[in-house]
């Protein structure tokens, strides 16, 4: 007599699709997907809590590693909510700075999301083309902060140097030439037909569920709600930029994917202008006091990270060291959707499916 | 020479002469396994803008798969403790052995050729029908997860695809009458290139070659990204080497195949360019459709296993069919063959 069994599968710690140190327990009735359980923490390090006894400025390197694909918005995100308490003017030249910074590493993020994406899906040249290019950004943000990866390139009150010579006639130049490389990509991995077989109507989600389930970023905006913190409560200097917010309608993986391709467009938007109006000369960093104290009581900011929204809350009694200190990591909110799109799936779909939510696992355990 | 000893009265000494020729063409394929490996990392280099291997053997790398392959030999032998040992050590040489075997029906030229057989389209598609055991037993054997999903997908695969393949082939089978290899290819010295007459049965066979052969966008049974390394994720060291060896044998096989059936083996596109030897000519076109293969890798993702079967079931086979009914039919009429 046959006899037919669940099986229980192990997906990760160590998987090479979960992007990191993710795992997923799953059941598995032939190859569809009856339970599936996300299992996080593996790469927790405790960064609100350490950050309590740590002074404001010691607390941006940990930022970086957070979501430490984009690190210069988790940067942006700190440093504007001690801003935000402290009342500081930031002078305009580092105002654009910041901005600079942050489009060009939310298209390095994108850039590594793609190729990443279309690897996990087998094909290996993609993966190549995104990196030559995120490489040219990395390099550029290296001249900037010297980092690749980890910035640690925002202040309080400015940022830590000033633009090298030359600096913003290379990111000038970058612009029509990751234009030019786009149109690449779009023909080599959007019009394919495996590819769009493996995205379309895989993992849809309606707009009623995203907003329910607290998702942000390309996450919310592929559902068809237009919501973007950078024009809808715009902070810094993004009310001076013209750019469009991204949507699409259907709710899939393929619209997730093409949302991200096009927002690297609006980014490149965004640099291009912020090029033209770079100021010629004027200070970098604000007048700020030697000891940061953020004033007693509490502030909660947020920004639109690559992910979807950062948050970041501070809660001061007038220490050197906040109080308390939360972070909202979009990557760890928009993963709770996982398992609902998993059950009744394909396992193949697996990768299609977390692939398009585009987690960073620094960000999901904090 | 081959088919003189065929004839002859079995000795000691016919058997030794047959045992070192084969042995001195185990070596070749050897070796063209070694610098398949080493063109395929080149031209994906190429392709993808980076260098590929350039320190070991000079800045082309020449070393570099001798080097891969000595690693491997000397390796940890693992065999895992809950695996079914005798099947998980037999597995690897099951599915090697067949891919070696197929190679001798292939003519390279008009004299190297190591079995004349009447039946040598059956033959290759019967024996190369063998590895999928080896597969099935290498996924059993190891008792995990990953590599039971992706034996239970290889044997999907390779019972669904070989069926197109045998179909494509029959077209040409119908064109000239005979299974025999070399008779296929004379047949193309009067008519012209076979891809002229089957356009269809190349396309159809060309597809199910590649999802035999487990090549991108077929390469399901290992995806790495779903299943770790599907059937053969427990096996490592020699014993891995020997699926990867048989999957590049195939490769050799295959592309061989391709060529005697629709490129006119060793002949020369024109005739007067005869003046060229025939091995070049095999040559040529073996480069020819190898890089072909290599350059579907850098394009393509992988497929997912129900639209694979789908696509095998609903497409391929119906137009296999109606190739083969069309071909039967264009003989009738036009009485060229």
């Amino acid at each position: 007599m046959i006899r037919t069994e669940e099986i229980l599968l192990n997906v990760g710690p160590q998987h090479p699709s979960t992007h990191g140190v993710f795992r997923l327990v799953l059941t598995l009735d032939g190859e569809v997907i009856t339970d599936a359980k996300p299992v996080i923490g593996y790469l927790h390090r405790g960064t609100e809590k350490i950050a309590e006894n740590l002074q404001y400025t010691q607390i941006i390197p940990y930022t970086d590693r957070m979501d430490y694909v984009s690190a210069m918005t988790n940067n942006y995100v700190l440093v504007h909510a001690v801003e935000t308490m402290m009342n500081i003017e930031i002078p305009e030249r580092a105002e654009y700075l910041r901005i600079l910074a942050m489009e060009l590493n939310r298209v390095a993020s994108h850039l590594l999301w793609w190729g990443t994406y279309i690897l996990d899906f087998g094909a290996t040249s993609p993966l190549l083309y995104a990196f030559r290019e995120r490489e040219m950004i990395l390099n550029l943000l290296n001249e900037l902060s010297g980092a690749r990866l980890t910035f640690n390139y925002m202040r309080v009150g400015g940022v830590k140097w000033d633009a090298p010579e030359g600096w913003i006639e290379k990111v000038r130049d970058f612009v029509p030439y990751m234009r030019k490389m786009l149109v690449g990509y779009n023909e080599l991995v959007s019009g394919n037909e495996i590819f769009l077989n493996r995205t379309k109507n895989i993992g849809t989600y309606t707009k009623e569920d995203a907003l329910n389930y607290s998702l942000s970023g390309v996450n919310l905006r592929s559902t068809g709600v237009k919501w973007d913190l950078r024009k809808d409560e715009p902070y810094s200097i993004y009310d001076r930029f013209d750019f469009n917010v991204v949507t699409r309608d259907a709710g899939d993986a393929f619209a997730r994917y093409e949302c991200r391709l096009e927002e690297i467009e609006e980014s490149l938007k965004i640099i291009e202008q912020a090029v033209e109006q770079f100021p010629q000369d004027g200070p970098f960093m604000a007048k700020v006091p030697k000891i940061i104290k953020a004033p007693k009581g509490e502030a909660f900011v947020r920004i639109e990270g690559s992910r979807g929204e950062i948050g970041c809350y501070i809660a001061s009694d007038g220490k050197k060291e906040p109080y308390r200190m939360k972070f909202r990591r979009p990557s760890f909110y928009n993963l709770q959707i996982l398992p609902k799109l998993l059950i009744g799936e394909n396992i193949s779909n697996l990768i299609s499916i977390l692939g398009a939510i585009d987690i960073v696992l620094g960000e999901v355990d904090g | 020479m081959v088919q003189d000893l065929l004839h002859s009265s079995p000795s000691l000494l016919n058997f030794g002469i047959f045992f070192a020729m084969a042995l001195a063409f185990l070596f070749v394929i050897l070796g063209f396994v070694t610098y398949a490996i080493l063109a395929e990392r080149k031209v994906l280099g190429f392709m993808q803008g980076r260098i590929g291997p350039n320190h070991l053997g000079g800045r082309w790398g020449l070393l570099q798969t001798v080097a891969d392959v000595l690693k491997l030999l000397v390796k940890e032998d693992l065999i895992p403790k809950a695996s079914d040992r005798p099947m998980f050590i037999i597995a690897p040489v099951i599915a090697f052995a067949p891919a070696f075997v197929v190679v001798a029906t292939i003519p390279f030229t008009e004299n190297l050729q190591f079995a004349d057989l009447n039946v040598g389209l059956l033959y290759y598609i019967a024996i190369s029908g063998i590895t999928i055991i080896g597969t099935l037993m290498a996924a059993w054997a190891s008792n995990n997860k990953y590599s039971l999903l992706g034996g239970m997908r290889a044997t999907a695969q390779m019972v669904s695809y070989e069926i197109p393949l045998v179909m494509a082939g029959l077209g040409i089978v119908l064109l000239t009458g005979s299974m025999n290899l070399n008779d296929i290819v004379l047949a193309q010295q009067e008519s012209g290139w076979f891809i002229l007459w089957q356009p269809v049965a190349f396309v159809v066979f060309f597809i199910a070659a590649m999802a035999e052969l487990y090549r991108v966008p077929f390469d399901l049974a290992e995806a790495e990204n779903e299943l770790v390394a599907g059937f053969h994720t427990e096996y490592s060291g020699f014993r891995w080497a020997m699926f990867m060896l048989a999957e590049y044998v195939y490769m050799f096989a295959m592309s061989a195949l391709i060529i005697v059936l629709f490129f006119g083996g060793w002949l020369p596109p024109f005739e007067f360019l005869s003046f060229i030897p025939g091995a070049v000519w095999f040559g040529l076109k073996f480069a020819v459709v190898t890089y072909v293969l290599y350059w579907f890798r850098a394009t393509f993702p992988r497929m997912r296993p129900d639209q694979l079967m789908e696509f095998a079931w609903k497409i391929l086979l119906p137009v296999a069919l109606a190739n083969i009914f069309l071909t039967a039919l264009l003989k009738e009429l036009l009485n060229i063959f």
